[in-house]
């Protein structure tokens, strides 16, 4: 197992920031489309369930179909890393919409009316008031995507793109068991420290979520 | 703060031919004409659905008139921006709507941090509040959720205050905790509103909290009518409608004798308590111990006197101990505890008699 990585560590390290890259980037891109489709559903309240049915219609797509129909659909090639990308995004993006709805709908009516009364302006509210009370909420969502994106990355490796994966599959074929253990490990371990640093960003910013009940 | 100093500029608030209809088509409010008085509170009240809290959100432009207009000091409403004009007007809730997410300091220094208050001074001036308020310096940073019900309607109160408007807007705000709290809130709201003196329109559906609380009262009815506006006396004595009469409730009367103090009863001399069938037992210092007599029974001797009155009390306070009372005697004591004076309920009975006709002579 040592010689393995010692001797592999240039593609170990590569096929790990592929990984990284591969995973986290919709992630980010997801938060970016998300954040307004969710505030449209609960704006404009006829628009939440056609969003929120798509969006479950979408997520329940398996992720290998997903890979392989992109590109005729939108014109890249097979074997481009985009591909995953768009597809994870779309995930993503499926998921959060609805994270980022129902964190905001959570928001107690009293208190946006309240708000408004103290002479919050519409937008000032939403990012004052809305979006940080619906923090703790939307953040459980992104944990999920974000858990749920580093494991579907793996499967882009059938695809030949990289990632992780692509260490799965040479242990199958090579029928040699270290690259394989030391991909998962390195899986878990991405999905831990991702998972964690959510956690960390929840717990500085939203300290209110964690007190107790009344005192 | 100004309000020592005496600087509260005082605003008065009017109703000029004021409708509302929703676009359902359900007639909330029509054609409202009043005036809340300056540094007064006037409470809107009736049943549900009476176009009273439509009527408050219609001031701070909440919900805008389908007709009409509101002028706060003579000066359009709708000339303002909305949101500017909403600083400018303190607004109190059910359930107080505090911003979970901030502190009870940052929630009430919502409004000064919105107009661009230096930050240290809105945190003095906050702190200041949270002690007006009747909350402890330690409650500063707590959380919402860490507080009682009772609690995060004080601080609804002094998120209200903080940025000093001159009126203030309060929608049913001590209907969400329990009597005994609500009764204290009550109370302690009266004492502020002595130092303040805000022009406060105040919604709720209790009666009794509005004949409490009002300088005016505004009662409501179904299809946003105005029944009666009066003051809260005015209100008990002298209902307009069956409808009010109804809505103000069956003990109006009795209710009505707490607008006039005792002071006016002719009482009868202790002495004349001292022997005979009834009893006042009296300790050396000629404070009242108990009754004895034939109609007490035996193992409660001297029964209890059930409370005393002072100079100056309400004739309801002295009705209600003549009824209570074991023999039906309210007894008078001076400041020190000391008997000094006597009433039989049909003595009371025969003076209130007098005194509603010398009323009804007068208003006639």
């Amino acid at each position: 197992m040592i010689d393995y990585i010692s001797s592999n560590t240039e593609v170990i390290w590569r096929a790990f920031s592929e990984h990284v890259f591969l995973a986290l980037i919709p992630v980010l891109l997801a938060i970016v489309i998300s954040l307004p489709l969710g505030y449209l559903a609960v704006r404009y309240s006829k628009l939440y369930y056609p969003l929120v049915n798509v969006s479950s219609i979408l997520y329940a797509i398996p992720s290998l179909a997903l890979f392989l129909l992109l590109p005729p659909i939108i014109g890249t090639r097979v074997l481009s890393p985009l591909n995953i990308i768009i597809a994870l995004t779309i995930y993503s993006v499926a998921l959060m919409v609805r994270v980022v709805a129902d964190g905001l709908n959570s928001v107690d009516p009293t208190v946006t009316q309240a708000a408004t009364a103290m002479g919050y302006r519409r937008i000032k509210r939403l990012f004052s008031v809305e979006l940080p009370i619906a923090l703790p909420v939307m953040l459980a969502g992104l944990r999920v995507a974000t858990v749920a994106n580093v494991s579907i990355v793996s499967v882009g490796a059938l695809l030949g793109v990289g990632g992780l994966g692509a260490l799965f599959l040479r242990g199958l074929q090579l029928d040699y068991l270290d690259p394989i253990i030391v991909g998962i490990v390195l899986s878990v371990l991405l999905a831990a420290v991702c998972d964690s640093v959510i956690v960390l960003v929840q717990r500085r910013f939203t300290p209110w979520s964690r007190v107790g009940g009344r005192a | 703060m100004a309000g020592a100093e005496g600087t509260w500029s005082a605003t008065l608030i009017t109703f000029d031919e004021v409708s509302k209809t929703f676009p359902d088509g359900t007639l909330a409010v029509e054609r409202l004409n009043f005036e809340l008085p300056t540094g007064k509170i006037t409470v809107f009240v009736g049943p549900s659905g009476c176009g009273k809290t439509t009527s408050l959100r219609m001031i701070n432009r909440m919900v805008e008139p389908s007709s009409g207009r509101i002028l706060i000091d003579g000066k359009d409403i709708t000339s303002q921006d909305a949101a500017l004009l909403r600083r400018s007007i303190g607004y109190v809730i059910q359930h107080a709507g505090l911003f979970p997410h901030r502190t009870v300091i940052e929630n009430i220094m919502t409004v000064p941090t919105l107009i661009g208050t230096d930050k240290k001074k809105a945190r003095s001036t906050a702190m200041e509040l949270l002690e007006r308020v009747g909350l402890n310096d330690s409650m500063a940073d707590k959380y919402p959720v860490q507080l009682s019900g009772g609690q995060e309607q004080r601080v609804g109160v002094a998120r209200a205050l903080a940025a000093d408007p001159p009126v203030l807007l309060m929608d049913e705000p001590f209907s969400a905790v329990d009597p005994i709290v609500r009764g204290g809130l009550q109370t302690e709201f009266l004492r502020l509103q002595g130092e303040l003196g805000k022009t406060i329109a105040f919604v709720t559906h209790d009666i009794d909290e509005a004949i409490k609380l009002g300088d005016m009262v505004a009662v409501f009815k179904e299809g946003g009518h105005l029944a009666q506006y009066a003051t809260p006396r005015e209100l008990l004595e002298n209902p307009a409608s069956d409808f009010v009469a109804e809505f103000v409730g069956r003990d109006r009367g009795f209710r009505s004798l707490s607008f006039d103090t005792s002071d006016g009863l002719v009482l009868d001399p202790v002495d004349s308590v001292r022997a005979g069938s009834e009893v006042l037992v009296l300790d050396d210092a000629g404070r009242p111990v108990g009754w004895t007599g034939p109609g007490i029974a035996p193992e409660s001797n001297p029964a209890s006197v059930a409370g005393t009155f002072k100079a100056h009390d309400s004739l309801r306070v002295v009705t209600d101990l003549a009824i209570t009372s074991p023999v039906g005697i309210a007894i008078r004591v001076d400041e020190n505890g000391t008997a000094d004076g006597v009433i039989r309920h049909q003595s009371l009975v025969r003076q209130l008699d007098e005194r509603r006709r010398q009323r009804s002579g007068v208003t006639t």
